[in-house]
């Protein structure tokens, strides 16, 4: 024993020193990175953004240099803060916070101290820049917006924060990224790649050259122009339709999937979110819980679809076989059913009417009965309802579209399970989910999902998904998704009567003073219930105009959903608006002068301030 | 050279010591290269001096083995006072260069003392425990040759150069072998546990655990003669020293002490200030990966970043320039050192070169332990070169005799006359 402990000490010794070695050196990797901060800068070249045109080449976005000072916090010395403050018109307690923003992030890496200097500020500054060691000025490419509307589909561009740095190493505090709409959904795309420099520093920070002889610099790569797929002439005419309305305008190219114009009102400048004046302007509009300018109602509200969805009750009873479309039902202002003799509610118009007749008039106890049909002709009313659902879901209705913008909803279609649950005896019928026939209850859907709807029902059975993005780098957009056929569980010979009863919606139906010349329009009216909560009362508030349409009827060029919240009836508003887009797409021009002026001079900002008075009010009128 | 046996020489130690010397060379040139450097032996610079002091080493190294073994033996007293004496005459003549008066200077060449007194202490205690008088095993006798060690140290501490004057610890290894009672080892074994566990966990909670393993040992224990009383002193003795580390920890030590042991227990990080060293060394070697950045390639090497890099923190310099792999490398050539210093000590046949090889190893092992503990960090930080490796003449010198000593007194055991 004597003779060999000092032997296994030594032993021990080169196990637990290798161990140690084993760990520092290949295990714990955080040792490398640090090693890299201690000695090598990184000097970063940004590239271009992108640039985003419209479908026919109109430039939306381009660039605009913008200057940042940098500031690197172990590198700072003292230096006359009052003066500094003063030429960036900043506050003192502005310049600490971003100091200490600054060290709490990294000591050696540089942060951004005040970003996006105005020019006169930039130019004033580089003079004195001299004085301020540890700061240097490090430009930048902002957007520059070529339109002032659709700020919606572009969203916009802003400093990366935290979390994303963490998730996504690519990113360097400071950095710009997409937020929202087509900057975030092409971020990749549009970005292009950050060149990089590595400089070899010694540790009293000298720089002594480029890291391993410059091996691993990159250069940047510019970032890749995009073509979309909306029309920058419709878009905005679309917005200056529903200027002092709220609600959302999505119309498609049936042919593609393309979307032409996505409007939602109210919305606001792209340019108000450029700059350092980003920040105090979103929050403003964040804020905004009223008018809501930052919510995209195209493809974010999900509201009762109304009569547009009688068209695809319908469709449906047709490919079920449980209608003839010449059969005539009775109309008594209304349809009563039940064993108490419950009514549901209809207009006045001619009765009896047939299928295409039933459409153009919008009667209600026309599709009360198709509904029940449907419905009933499975038992229990189960699989009936989840018969109906299988329809419904193949026109892309209750779940998310698929199309390439961030934001979406499901909407809902409700489904037998969700009626067992209000209901957990399971003593529904068809009946009891009537409202269903007429686009009311239970179900709900965005803008975009009708327009989807309209676009299959101009097909005649089939839709592409419907995106926004036309070419990337001047080729057109790869992804399979979008060129690839989605059919719909109907077969298109069933289409042509429910076509004929939209083409009559123009002709004799309930938007006859909305025709176009030389254009003819398919479409269907739609009136949405639609309440409120005012102190915890559930109130019923003024309906939602919706409308649908597409045009021509044969080869259709275009197909739109129009919502505008609280227009009281479909063709009041939405109608009017949806004739004029289409006679703006497919004419250019506008010759429905009269029209024009009349949607352009009613405004429903009274409607809006009614529930928020404070006093009682009426509704509808 | 005529009375000497070449035939048995220890090629073995030979070759590990070149290797040794050379790599360390090669380290040295790459932390201390600069831009203006002429040519590898420029003598401006560290390494062109330290290629110098190798080439000097080979005139030590045929020195010695030209000298008669007997020699070592006979003046080992001489040898010993005149190294007592050049360490007195440092508090006279010496240059104090970074807090320690611990060099002489000739010229341009300074000289440490120090480096020398290690070789002279363990032919002096070689020669005392060989001696026909002595008994280790009898407590006076013992005193005899701990005075011995003490001297040398006591006027290293007094430099000051504390960490030097640790590597006198390394006898306690000798004189273990040599036959003292394993009680002190043991008891020096739990001095350091119960006083690391008393800044870890505070004299209170190690005390109370003490005497719940104490409660534990008697319960479990069949034969309970004597068993309370010896518990008893056990727990006393823990307690004692439990709390007296806490006083001299707080009220004795100076604020950097303090820290360089809080550092190595994690019990504070400060990268900037006191850790600065150890961090560095740590981010360094942990750059290195499995293979290293290459050599001269090391971004904190040649960035200057770890402090003393050609000098205490080479091995940080192997760690990122030469990988896992070659640091490992580097463990072992030592480890292979040290193993080979005691086989070579146990195949001896005089008790003289018996205790001189052992001793050498046990420097040698406490030089490279606390060394490369440092720079990895798992020793608190102590100013000590790392054999052959660590830039500086004396040292290199002072080791070179140190190994070939032990050489030659190998490869003379065979002759009767020794």
């Amino acid at each position: 024993m004597r003779k060999l402990l000092l032997l296994i000490i030594v032993v021990f010794t080169a196990i637990g020193f290798s161990a140690r070695l084993f760990y520092l050196q290949i295990f714990d990797t955080s040792y490398e990175n640090l090693s890299r901060s201690n000695a090598v800068k990184i000097l970063y070249d940004y590239p271009q953004r992108g640039y985003i045109f419209d479908r026919n080449g109109k430039l939306l976005v381009a660039n605009q240099p913008s200057y940042d000072v940098m500031g690197i916090p172990r590198e700072i010395k003292a230096f006359d803060t009052l003066e500094f403050c003063k030429i960036l018109n900043i506050t003192k307690e502005h310049l600490q916070k971003q100091l200490k923003k600054a060290r709490v992030y990294s000591r050696q890496l540089p942060s951004v101290i005040v970003p996006q200097l105005t020019k006169s500020e930039y130019a004033y500054l580089q003079e004195k820049m001299w004085k301020y060691e540890g700061f240097y000025i490090q430009k930048r490419s902002l957007r520059d917006y070529k339109t002032t509307t659709a700020a919606n589909v572009l969203g916009f561009i802003g400093e990366v924060n935290n979390r994303i740095i963490k998730k996504r190493p690519y990113y360097r505090s400071g950095d710009l990224i997409g937020k929202q709409g087509i900057e975030s959904a092409y971020e990749n795309e549009l970005r292009g790649v950050k060149g990089v420099k590595y400089i070899q520093k010694d540790r009293l920070n000298r720089e002594i050259g480029p890291y391993k002889q410059g091996k691993l610099d990159t250069l940047p790569v510019r970032g890749k122009d995009l073509h979309l797929t909306i029309d920058i002439d419709l878009q905005e005419y679309g917005k200056k339709l529903m200027q002092n309305k709220r609600g959302g305008i999505v119309a498609l190219e049936p042919s593609s999937g393309e979307i032409l114009a996505l409007v939602t009102a109210p919305s606001y400048d792209p340019d108000l979110l450029v700059g350092r004046k980003r920040s105090a302007n979103y929050t403003k509009m964040y804020y905004d819980t009223i008018r809501k300018p930052l919510y995209d109602r195209g493809l974010l509200a999900e509201y009762p679809p109304g009569s547009p969805f009688k068209t695809i009750n319908a469709l449906i009873a047709l490919e079920e076989g449980v209608i003839n479309p010449e059969d005539r039902l009775s109309c008594y202002h209304g349809y009563v059913y039940g064993s108490r003799g419950r009514k549901m509610g209809c207009h006045s118009h001619p009765s009896p009417v047939n299928l295409v007749k039933g459409i153009a008039v919008s009667c209600n106890s026309y599709f009360a009965q198709v509904y029940r049909k449907i419905i009933e002709k499975y038992k229990p009313p189960q699989v009936g309802l989840d018969n109906w659902r299988k329809h419904l879901q193949s026109f892309g209705f209750g779940n998310f579209l698929g199309y390439d913008l961030p934001p979406g909803r499901p909407g809902r279609i409700p489904s037998a399970a969700y009626y067992d649950k209000i209901y957990p005896a399971r003593n529904w019928r068809a009946t009891t989910t009537l409202s269903n026939a007429i686009g009311q209850g239970e179900v709900v859907t965005t803008p975009i999902q009708l327009a989807n709807m309209t676009a299959a029902i101009a097909n005649r059975g089939f839709y592409y998904t419907p995106h926004m993005l036309k070419k990337i780098d001047y080729k057109p957009n790869p992804e399979p998704k979008f060129t690839t056929k989605n059919k719909t569980t109907i077969s298109p010979i069933h289409f042509e009567k429910v076509i004929e009863g939209m083409a009559e919606v123009f002709t004799k139906g309930t938007a006859s003073f909305l025709q176009v010349p030389g254009i003819s329009i398919c479409g269907k009216t739609g009136t949405a219930e639609n309440f409120t909560k005012i102190d915890g009362v559930r109130t019923q508030l003024t309906d939602h105009s919706i409308f649908i349409a597409f045009a021509p009827k044969d080869n259709p060029k275009i197909a739109l959903a129009v919502f505008v919240e609280n227009g009281y009836w479909g063709a009041r508003y939405a109608g009017r608006i949806s004739s004029l887009m289409i006679e703006k797409y497919i004419k250019k021009e506008i010759t429905l002068k009269r029209m024009e002026d009349w949607v352009l001079s009613h405004s429903l900002e009274e409607e809006y301030a009614k529930p928020l008075s404070g006093e009682p009010f009426k509704i509808n009128q | 050279m005529s009375n000497s046996n070449l035939g048995n020489i220890d090629w073995v130690s030979i070759l590990v010591y070149f290797l040794l010397v050379i790599f360390g060379w090669v380290n040295i040139y790459s932390a201390s290269l600069s831009e203006d450097a002429t040519s590898y032996f420029d003598l401006n610079q560290p390494y062109g001096k330290q290629a110098l002091w190798i080439g000097l080493s080979i005139f030590f190294i045929i020195i010695i083995l030209a000298t008669e073994s007997k020699f070592f033996e006979r003046f080992s007293s001489i040898i010993y006072i005149v190294s007592l004496i050049s360490l007195l005459g440092l508090f006279v003549f010496g240059k104090t260069i970074s807090g320690a008066t611990s060099w002489y200077v000739f010229g341009g060449i300074s000289i440490q003392p120090s480096e020398f007194a290690k070789t002279a202490t363990a032919l002096a205690l070689a020669k005392y425990i060989s001696d026909l008088q002595t008994n280790i095993k009898r407590f006076n006798h013992q005193i005899k040759a701990f005075l011995i060690l003490i001297l040398p140290a006591l006027l290293i501490i007094g430099q000051p150069d504390a960490g030097s004057a640790l590597v006198y610890a390394a006898f306690v290894f000798t004189m273990y072998r040599e036959g003292i009672t394993g009680i002190y080892l043991f008891l020096g074994f739990l001095a350091v546990t119960v006083f690391v566990l008393t800044l870890l966990f505070g004299a209170t909670a190690l005390v109370l655990t003490s005497l719940f393993v104490g409660i534990l040992v008697y319960f479990f224990t069949k034969n309970k003669k004597n068993l309370v009383s010896k518990l008893l002193i056990y727990l006393a003795g823990i307690a004692l020293f439990s709390f007296s580390v806490n006083y001299v920890f707080n009220n004795v030590f100076k604020q950097h002490h303090r820290d360089r042991f809080n550092i190595v227990l994690g019990k504070k990080v400060d990268a900037k200030g006191i850790g600065y060293n150890t961090n560095q060394s740590e981010i360094a070697i942990g750059s290195g990966g499995w293979f290293g950045t290459g050599w001269t390639q090391g971004t904190q090497t040649k960035g200057g970043f770890v402090p003393e890099q050609h000098t205490d923190y080479i091995f940080s310099t192997v760690g990122e320039e030469w990988g896992f792999v070659g640091s490992v490398l580097v463990i072992l050539l030592f480890s292979i050192l040290i193993i080979r210093a005691l086989y070579i000590a146990e195949r001896q046949r005089s008790q003289f070169s018996r205790v001189y090889c052992y001793s050498v190893a046990s420097i040698l092992f406490i030089h490279f332990f606390v060394n490369v503990g440092m720079v990895i960090g798992v020793v608190p930080t102590v100013g000590i070169p790392l054999p052959f490796f660590s830039y500086g003449g004396s040292g290199l010198w002072g080791f070179t005799m140190l190994v070939f000593i032990m050489i030659k007194l190998d490869a003379d055991r065979m002759k009767k006359s020794f």
